[in-house]
């Protein structure tokens, strides 16, 4: 096969807006959940649990997370097209991450609703 | 007046008769008239005629001199050398594929130029006399003609070192804006659509070295966040 650069993925808006908006609720959720850290009366593991026993609180981490999984998911990305050079070793790190992030997304629910 | 004198380290490869690049440490004496760094340099040729390096206007309209004065990019010929801390290190714009000494093949770098088609595209009949344009619409064009395609910008940005054949860098950006602004061009959405790709244009991070060097204080970070803006506007 000749070897031709190829570019025109036409992809890359959506994530590079998405990166965006998780940013900003990360920085909302940053400082939401300090207030809340703060408020407690004591540090305990009651009222530590108790902190994420609410719906919102625990809505809202579990955006958190979403949030930095999919910035990461986009960050990493960048990296490996700059640095990896070679398709197929670029190929299999995308998937290594993506199931890592998956992974990670579903046991920080796990984590969440088990508190 | 007391003579003045420039001491140079200058990036020297000539691939017929050295196996490697190495660094020349030179001296020059100047004259009173000697104000810019390109004016050293042409006193350094006259002393060491191998030296090689591409001049042209002297000004700073052809953009031929760019090269890595300091460990930054810039013209030669815009650069007082009184302002230079010496030795004066000069080497050859990064990135870019050495022909001989602080001469670099550009070829990667008009490629992209010539990729996001640098021309007005409309179709209609020419009116009788010029396609006109209102003096706001005109304005939006200021800081993105004055482009000398010298190169300073692409080769200060990593983004274009690590991809310059997918990259379209800041210079081809800055252009690319430029006629995705222009009224007078009919082709803005297959402009976008050839943009609106991983590497083309979101391999840009914004982190601004371009601007930084550039000689002629064009803001290609700002051109790009336009293009990026007018995405959003078409897809939201």
């Amino acid at each position: 096969m000749v070897k031709r650069i190829v570019v025109g993925a036409h992809y890359g808006l959506r994530d590079w807006i998405g990166q965006r908006v998780t940013a900003i609720v990360m920085a909302l959720y940053s400082v939401y959940f300090g207030i809340c850290a703060l408020m407690l009366p004591e540090m305990s593991y009651e009222a530590w649990s108790g902190m994420f026993a609410g719906g919102f609180m625990r809505f809202f981490s579990f955006l958190f997370f979403m949030s930095l999984f999919y910035h990461a998911w986009v960050g990493v990305r960048d990296i490996f097209m700059d640095y990896i050079q070679p398709v197929g070793i670029r190929l299999t790190l995308h998937v290594i991450v993506m199931f890592l992030l998956i992974g990670y997304a579903g046991w920080a629910a796990q984590i969440l609703w088990r508190l | 007046m007391s003579k003045r004198t420039v001491q140079f380290k200058i990036y020297r490869y000539d691939p017929d008769r050295d196996e490697k690049p190495y660094m020349q440490d030179i001296s020059v004496d100047l004259e009173p008239s000697d104000k810019k760094l390109l004016d050293a340099l042409v006193r350094l040729k006259v002393k060491d005629d191998s030296t090689s390096f591409r001049r042209s206007c002297r000004e700073g309209v052809c953009g031929s001199d760019a090269m890595n004065i300091n460990g930054k990019n810039g013209l030669a010929c815009l650069t007082d050398v009184d302002s230079l801390p010496q030795p004066i290190v000069l080497r050859p714009l990064p990135g870019l594929p050495v022909i001989r000494d602080l001469i670099v093949d550009m070829t990667q770098f008009f490629k992209q130029y010539n990729s996001i088609k640098p021309y007005l595209v409309n179709d209609n009949p020419p009116p009788e006399r010029e396609r006109l344009q209102s003096p706001e619409e005109r304005e939006e064009l200021n800081g993105l003609y004055e482009c000398i395609l010298c190169a300073c910008c692409s080769t200060s940005c990593p983004s274009f070192w690590w991809n310059p054949d997918k990259f379209v860098g800041p210079a081809g950006l800055l252009a690319a804006y430029r006629f995705i602004a222009d009224t007078r061009d009919e082709a803005t959405n297959e402009r976008l659509d050839n943009l609106e790709d991983p590497y083309r244009l979101f391999r840009c991070h914004t982190i601004m070295n371009c601007v930084d060097v550039c000689p002629k204080s064009l803001n290609p970070t700002r051109a790009i966040g336009k293009i990026k803006d007018m995405m959003v506007r078409r897809a939201v």
